[in-house]
């Protein structure tokens, strides 16, 4: 059978090395000592003209650290990260302190155009369709920070948020310039001790993004951060910290790439988000972190803790996430649903190829009387990879009138890929609803054989298959990024069929 | 003139054979019907044709307008003109069903180096042809085929027929599981795209179909081979006489 056997051997060639962000920025950096001990987590603290209590929160965290372990219940399989093997710390040069973008080392500006990331304060207007309802092109403004290896190099649009009252900037910054809102909520939603991997962020984060919309308003412009992972052997460490006062509206994206390369890198984020009473936050993430060549050598160990707090009643936090990078990915992000009538949303489209192993889903803790919460899931394995969706719903003794609605499907592209579903399901209130849809398909030899009947080569027939099943997740992400996001699926699924 | 020509083809599936050096032309601008009992090999034909990956061709050749039909990918072939309308065409959730004509009309024009469609000039062709065979605009904007019944399924693909305008259209059993409006609403389709520069192959078991669909030619086959060839008063005889008489003929 010459055509299958063709199948079979493209599916055997598989080649994940078609990561398009591979490159590598050649600059000057300052690196703390390499290895892990309280003088690094100093040296930070001390880069970053933290006060005191900064450094106490840190060391703090660290020597909690040192009496945890590392956590083996996830479904994923790596040789031992040795944590004094690595660079805690990592800073491009500064030839002199910056006042304007202009003074921005040329080489990293030159990355972020490479990458397609606007650093100067332009509008993203190309790709961009005019959709009914989206708001004319000419309004619509992205507001980025750009995290590069530990620092943050740039953020856009500060001074028209700061009309709105929206604060936008470094976590570094923020510690330094609003240490009343970062001490009132940092570690709030995901404590200090809450796992091995935030922990260890706590101790060493060195930047990410802070965002604080005051209460009644409603962001001006789409708020986004971009992290660039270049530098060799070094961890990124970010933390991010939302919070939207009562009333507000925040919506946040996240992009992340990595240069190519043959070792694993580490990257442990912690994000933390607070909503108040009638408040509400959407957060998308568009994750490509380098994946791993085609021997599954190289690529991100992504270990992150995502948490969102909806602290007040009749608040709203949903997260959409699309997940195609990461040699291993580790991530939940989750709902705290405290607030009564609060809601939690959870979409998320994972991709693995290659040997690319993901342990992803999410946790709804129903705390508030009728809270809501809803779970789309859609998981698509190809190559070698292994894809778990692992998710918890609880409801607590006084959660009355809880529900939940969750719908996890899988697709399999060929026949060396696994993809699982580990729900876990607890109701300690009689009154809760909660319910549960699982599917896992295959990718039919007769649907591609129908699309390439008519047309369309082996290629776009996946990406037009796999566009349909990820359909209901991509429309729950904003504009721009659905447009990448739909071209990402398809670069990731490269070569996974004959 | 042949348009195809298919000289002593030998077909095999997962080690058995199942064309056994099969021969047979279809003329330019004609409509030729193929008959023949289950098992017979006329499905394995269609797919053959088209390129379906499953069989492997162990002898003999196909010529498409003079060419190595058997060299082109099965997305060339389709660029080239080859049709095949599906016996039980699949359903593609979450495409709609719009999206999916345009990605593939402009992948054969783009394969052919043609210019893709503008969006009102695709919708204006898609939206003509749509009406001709009563289909009504939201099933377009539906998944492709999903919720379809079985009419709907097959108007749908003639309705890709008539938008790629192909010079070879496969008709696979076209008439299985439809009722006779349906059927009838089909063939009025199927008819309406007969033409000097287009030709058809009818798969059928049974006379019925070739009421709607007159052929020119009509062609029987048995255990892997075309035993009989004849006009359309073939499948009249056959009605009557059943398969059974080829059985040792082949």
């Amino acid at each position: 059978m010459p055509a299958v056997q063709e199948t079979v051997d493209r599916v055997r060639r598989i080649d994940v090395d078609q990561y398009r962000y591979g490159f590598e920025t050649v600059i000057e950096s300052e690196k703390a000592p390499k290895g892990l001990s309280e003088d690094t987590i100093r040296y930070i603290s001390g880069k970053k003209n933290e006060p005191d209590w900064m450094l106490q929160w840190r060391l703090e965290a660290y020597r909690r650290w040192l009496t945890m372990q590392e956590p083996t219940w996830a479904r994923v399989d790596y040789p031992k990260i040795d944590f004094q093997d690595l660079y805690y710390y990592s800073a491009p040069k500064p030839k002199k302190q910056l006042s304007s973008i202009d003074e921005i080392d040329p080489e990293i500006l030159k990355t972020y155009e490479k990458l397609g990331i606007p650093l100067r304060e332009v509008a993203i207007l190309e790709g961009v369709e005019p959709v009914p309802g989206a708001g004319s092109p000419e309004t619509r403004k992205i507001a980025v920070d750009a995290v590069f290896d530990s620092v943050s190099v740039a953020t856009t649009f500060k001074e028209e948020l700061k009309k709105a009252g929206v604060i936008f900037m470094p976590i570094s910054e923020a510690i330094r310039e609003h240490p009343e809102l970062v001490q009132k909520y940092l570690g709030t939603v995901v404590p200090t001790s809450d796992n091995f991997y935030a922990t260890l962020n706590s101790a060493v984060f060195s930047d990410g993004s802070f965002v604080y919309v005051p209460p009644g308003v409603r962001c001006p412009m789409e708020l986004s951060t971009y992290f660039r992972i270049n530098e060799r052997n070094t961890g990124q460490f970010e933390r991010t910290l939302i919070i939207a006062d009562k009333g507000a509206y925040v919506s946040y994206l996240e992009g992340c790439t990595a240069p190519q390369r043959d070792e694993n890198q580490l990257h442990a984020a912690v994000v933390e988000l607070v909503a108040h009473d009638d408040a509400e936050i959407k957060y998308s993430t568009v994750q490509n972190w380098y994946p791993g060549n085609s021997e599954g050598v190289g690529g991100i160990y992504n270990f992150v803790t995502k948490r969102g707090d909806c602290r007040g009643n009749n608040s709203k936090i949903s997260w959409t996430q699309v997940e195609t990078g990461s040699a291993i990915t580790w991530k939940y992000p989750s709902c705290i649903l405290r607030g009564d009538n609060s809601r939690g949303e959870f979409y998320s489209i994972a991709i693995s190829n290659g040997y690319q192993q993901v342990d992803s889903g999410t946790k709804m803790i129903h705390l508030g009387k009728n809270t809501t919460s809803r779970i789309i899931s859609k998981g698509i394995a190809a190559g070698r990879s292994q894809n778990t969706y692992r998710g918890l719903v609880t409801a607590h003794r006084k959660a009355t009138n809880a529900r939940n609605f969750t719908a996890c499907d899988s697709l399999l592209i060929g026949d060396k890929c696994g993809a699982h579903t580990v729900p876990y399901i607890e109701a300690k209130n009689s009154s809760a609803t909660f319910e549960h849809e699982a599917t896992t398909s295959k990718i039919s030899e007769d649907v591609l054989f129908y699309c390439v009947q008519r047309g369309l080569s082996q290629e776009e027939a996946v990406g037009l298959v796999v566009n349909g099943f990820v359909k209901d997740v991509l429309q729950q992400l904003p504009m721009e990024f659905a447009v990448e996001a739909q071209k990402l699926i398809s670069i990731s699924l490269e070569g996974s069929v004959g | 003139m042949a348009l195809l020509e298919i000289k002593n083809l030998q077909v095999r599936v997962e080690e058995r054979e199942i064309l056994h050096g099969l021969t047979l032309t279809i003329d330019a601008g004609k409509v030729h019907a193929i008959m023949g009992p289950n098992g017979s090999g006329k499905s394995t034909l269609s797919h053959v044709i088209a390129g379906k990956p499953g069989y492997e061709v162990t002898g003999g050749e196909i010529l498409f307008k003079g060419e190595d039909l058997l060299a082109m990918a099965p997305d060339e072939r389709a660029a080239k003109g080859v049709f095949l309308a599906f016996q039980y065409p699949v359903e593609i959730p979450g495409v709609a069903t719009m999206t999916f004509l345009r990605t593939a009309l402009n992948a054969q024009r783009k394969a052919r180096g043609e210019e893709e469609y503008s969006t009102p000039d695709f919708l204006k062709k898609v939206r003509e042809i749509s009406k001709q065979l009563s289909i009504p605009q939201d099933m377009l904007k539906r998944g492709v085929n999903v919720g379809f019944s079985g009419g709907e399924k097959k108007r749908n693909e003639v309705l890709q027929m008539a938008l790629f305008q192909p010079s070879l259209c496969i008709l696979d059993e076209m008439d299985s599981g439809l009722d006779i409006d349906a059927l009838r609403i089909a063939a009025d389709g199927v008819n309406a795209l007969r033409s000097p520069e287009r030709s058809m192959v009818v798969i059928t078991h049974y006379q019925r179909l070739l009421n709607y669909i007159v052929p020119d030619v009509v062609h029987v086959m048995s255990k892997g081979r075309v035993v009989k060839s004849g006009g359309k008063e073939l499948a009249h005889e056959l009605e009557a006489s059943g398969y059974a008489q080829f059985e040792d003929a082949a």
